[in-house]
């Protein structure tokens, strides 16, 4: 499947390292033609748990070489636009939520993205990638349909497959393989486990980890009955 | 963060008690812990910046250790902790970290806020 001309793209995750595993690549097809990307990444993952035995890091300083990590990873990919948006790591679902659907809106108006990249709601796990995906949808629900972006969502959940299906959308990426090791590798504060098993993993034919490095999936998200977000109590 | 001197921990819980301090404390499995395997229990705790005083506190046991803080009236306790350090204001960090190198439990208490 070819990768679609965009006028602008807006990225949005809720965490360091969130663009690189599931979307480094499809973004480094994006920057390689010039096609403008911002990335909003809403915190710095200050909630990490792999500081290391013995430690690298402390609790305290995570956040600062998070932060580096990121710039690092941007670059790799080629993203000129990084916003860091200053929330805090797992307190996404307890934020006023009117304020995290302004936040996306605002970008939105802001740069008249024609593609957004996120999370699928209800189906990617972590409680601030569910935040971020139902302030997306609300955001883009709320433009009227000729008008609305693009939707592009990441689902990984256990039973994503059972429920949504497969992804509608898989693009090859391995031509720019070495961008999205590169992104991974700038994460390499939560990427170094991983990192050690790829090296084999990569050249397992079907494993998890190589169809990871060659292929990226999206949900195109439909403002459908399956749109399952709730409107803000 | 140094592996947990208890002595010397000891000294820095004395340092701090009868002040008003700024405390963190926290527990995590991660928040993964349930997609990776679905009988586990997912649970955990986190205050940041919560601002007491505490009449004396205790470090114990052999390592992971365990710290309790006598409040005037309450507890504030973490078990599990490996580690201790400082930030760069000078903040008492003590974290558990598992044996995979995760943290698993924080408790940090200063004289200013964390950020």
């Amino acid at each position: 499947m070819e990768i679609e001309q965009e006028r602008h793209v807006l990225v949005i995750f809720p965490h360091p390292d969130d663009e690189a595993f599931g979307v480094s690549g499809t973004i480094a097809v994006h920057t390689a033609r010039e096609t403008p990307v911002t990335y909003a990444c809403l915190t710095l993952g200050e909630m990490g748990r792999n500081l290391g035995n013995p430690p690298f890091a402390t609790r305290e300083s995570l956040p600062d070489i998070r932060k580096a990590e990121l710039k690092n990873a941007a670059e790799a990919i080629g993203i000129q636009d990084l916003r860091m948006m200053g929330l805090r790591d797992k307190t996404l679902e307890f934020e006023d939520d009117q304020k995290m659907m302004d936040l996306v809106t605002d970008l939105i108006n802001e740069l008249n993205p024609s593609l957004i990249i996120t999370f699928y709601p209800g189906y990617s796990v972590h409680p601030d990638h569910e935040a971020t995906a139902r302030a997306v949808v609300r955001a883009v629900r709320a433009i009227e349909p000729d008008k609305r972006p693009k939707l592009h969502c990441v689902a990984f959940a256990n039973n994503t497959l059972n429920e949504i299906g497969a992804a509608d959308i898989t693009y090859d990426i391995r031509h720019v393989y070495d961008q999205k090791m590169a992104a991974m590798k700038a994460h390499i504060s939560q990427t170094i486990w991983m990192l050690k098993e790829l090296e084999s993993g990569v050249a397992q034919e079907g494993s998890d980890l190589h169809d990871r490095f060659n292929y990226e999936h999206f949900w195109t998200y439909k403002f459908d009955e399956n749109d399952k977000v709730s409107e803000i109590k | 963060m140094e592996p947990i001197l208890p002595e010397k921990v000891q000294e820095l819980i004395d340092r701090f008690a009868g002040e008003e301090i700024y405390l963190h404390l926290e527990t995590t499995n991660g928040a993964y812990a349930s997609h990776f395997n679905e009988k586990f229990f997912s649970a955990g705790a986190y205050i940041r910046n919560a601002k007491l005083t505490y009449e004396h506190g205790k470090i114990v046991g052999d390592g992971p250790y365990r710290v309790g803080l006598k409040l005037e009236i309450g507890w504030v306790y973490a078990e599990g902790l490996t580690h201790y350090g400082f930030d760069e204001d000078g903040r008492l960090l003590m974290a558990g970290h598992d044996f995979d190198g995760k943290l698993a439990v924080a408790l940090q208490m200063g004289k200013t806020p964390f950020k």
